[in-house]
């Protein structure tokens, strides 16, 4: 998948997840956390969308960096690289 | 009436909020059930495949937003929305209200099933393998999940539980909030009962099983308590809260009044998994008939618990006539015949259906009666059509489940 794959896929994710979010105005550079109403149990949502998307395994120690669209990017972008967009 | 009790022990009902396969609202809900209108329809579920239920339509984002709801449980929406109805109906100035001091006690059958069915359903698609297992199961499952869910939605930071009682369930949240407001616990108690049961299979599967769901070419004709072409359960969500207070604190703020509890009761049968035992049920009505120092023939309004089952209704039969023998005043009635049993949320629901008849001294009928079983040919049975009574100033609610529970609730008109 490309970046901007990745991009599209983790806004697909939140739209899920935050589903009264408006994620048009998402500042990719900032943190998911400062603009929108995201929990632990959010965070999770995501791991495990990913898990059941692509197989992802993300491990704990690596949660931090979720932190926000453009750190989530760069995270996956080697993960996924080799996994077509379905 | 004049009541009897003391007056830090009379409990009163303020507020009442529901959804019911034929209503949203007590309005809606006491117009179906006077027209004779069923909530009852076809329903799909996995594995099981078409059957009938009875489905709710209230508004989910009224009190939640979509990310609540996808969280949360369709228990706890239903028990969010028929609160929040509650307090309003209540006219509670709630934003004066301390939280502190209110109480959530739900009557759930059953809590767990839905979530536990999807996500066994769901790890199927990955070979089983337990590490794609919801981290949301846990706080969806836990029993006390309904009523954690209205507190979180309504800020609430008092005393919550649900109370797992079968069938009996509706009754059943009702007395613990009543004895809570008795006990001092809570200024405000918030009772009453929910299912969200029509969205697990096993509920309807077990049913089957059992020879006990309910089969009909016609929907709103398939639950028939009663009757002798009855052929099981229709299986329903829905939900019933009911604002209490002591009469002493509803009096103070000038509150309408839908009733006092006069007398409650629950006891077992400790006879069978299943079969209801009419001594124990005619025990428990002669229990709140006691508490609430009434005779049989104080009784106006006998709603009924039968479910369409031939044990069950027969049973019940057999337990009212014992109490209520020769009485030529009580009318009989059943709301299941237009709604499908609510599991936890039927006693609750049940008794709403009928306190507006302290005010149009209507009793509301039992549908679907066509061929009555002469086993089940009680005096004052009101079939088919609503009955205008001369007098209305009591109603006594019986709710009954498997496992032999029993519970009775009496109220009186103020």
């Amino acid at each position: 998948m490309t970046n901007l794959e990745i991009r599209k896929e983790i806004l697909d994710i939140l739209a899920d997840i935050a589903p009264d979010e408006d994620l048009s105005q998402l500042d990719d550079a900032a943190s998911f956390r400062d603009q929108m109403e995201l929990d632990s149990m959010d965070f999770l949502d995501i791991v495990m969308e990913l898990r059941k998307r692509h197989r992802v395994q993300i491990p704990e120690e690596d949660y931090e960096h979720l932190a926000s669209l453009a750190s989530t990017v760069a995270y996956l972008e080697p993960r996924l690289k080799d996994i077509q967009k379905v | 009436m004049i009541s009897t009790a003391a007056d830090d022990t009379r409990i009163v009902i303020t507020g009442i909020g529901l959804t019911a396969p034929n209503g949203n609202n007590l309005a809606e809900y006491r117009a179906a059930l006077l027209a004779g209108r069923s909530g009852v329809s076809r329903y799909d579920i996995r594995y099981v495949g078409e059957t009938l239920a009875g489905i709710c339509d209230f508004d989910e984002l009224k009190y939640q937003k979509r990310k609540e709801v996808r969280r949360g449980t369709r228990a706890g929406g239903i028990g969010i929305y028929c609160t929040n109805e509650a307090i309003t109906d209540s006219n509670i100035d709630w934003a004066e209200v301390d939280r502190e001091r209110v109480g959530v006690y739900v009557g759930v059958t059953e809590h767990g099933n839905v979530e536990t069915e999807n996500e066994i359903h769901d790890i199927k698609s990955y070979n089983y393998d337990t590490s794609f297992w919801s981290h949301h199961h846990n706080p969806r499952t836990v029993a006390n999940n309904p009523a954690g869910e209205i507190t979180l939605n309504m800020g609430i930071t008092g005393p919550h539980y649900t109370l797992g009682a079968a069938c009996a369930a509706g009754n059943a949240g009702l007395i613990q909030g009543a004895q809570m407001l008795m006990l001092g616990e809570c200024d405000l108690a918030l009772a009453g009962g929910v299912s969200e049961s029509i969205r697990t299979f096993g509920i309807f599967a077990g049913f089957a099983s059992q020879g006990a769901l309910a089969e009909h070419e016609e929907p709103a004709r398939a639950c028939r308590p009663f009757d002798q072409d009855r052929n099981g359960i229709v299986v329903s969500e829905g939900g019933c809260m009911y604002v209490l207070e002591k009469y002493s604190a509803a009096a103070a703020r000038g509150a309408r009044i839908y009733g006092e509890l006069a007398g409650y009761a629950m006891n077992s049968d400790a006879s069978d998994f299943v079969l209801p035992n009419p001594k124990q049920q005619s025990r428990c009505m002669e229990l709140a008939l006691s508490r609430a120092k009434f005779n049989a023939s104080d009784i106006d309004i006998v709603s009924t618990h039968a479910t369409a089952t031939a044990s069950g209704d027969i049973q019940e039969c057999t337990a009212l006539r014992r109490v209520f023998d020769g009485e030529a005043g009580v009318s009989i009635n059943n709301t299941k015949s237009f709604i499908g049993h609510a599991m936890g949320a039927a006693g609750a629901l049940e008794l709403a259906g009928n306190l507006p008849a302290f005010d149009d001294r209507v009793c509301h009928p039992t549908i679907n009666i066509d061929r009555l079983d002469p086993e089940c040919n009680l005096p004052g049975l009101t079939i088919n059509e609503p009955r205008q009574k001369d007098r209305v100033e009591t109603i006594l609610n019986n709710s009954f489940g498997m496992l032999g529970i029993n519970s009775v609730v009496i109220i009186k008109r103020l």
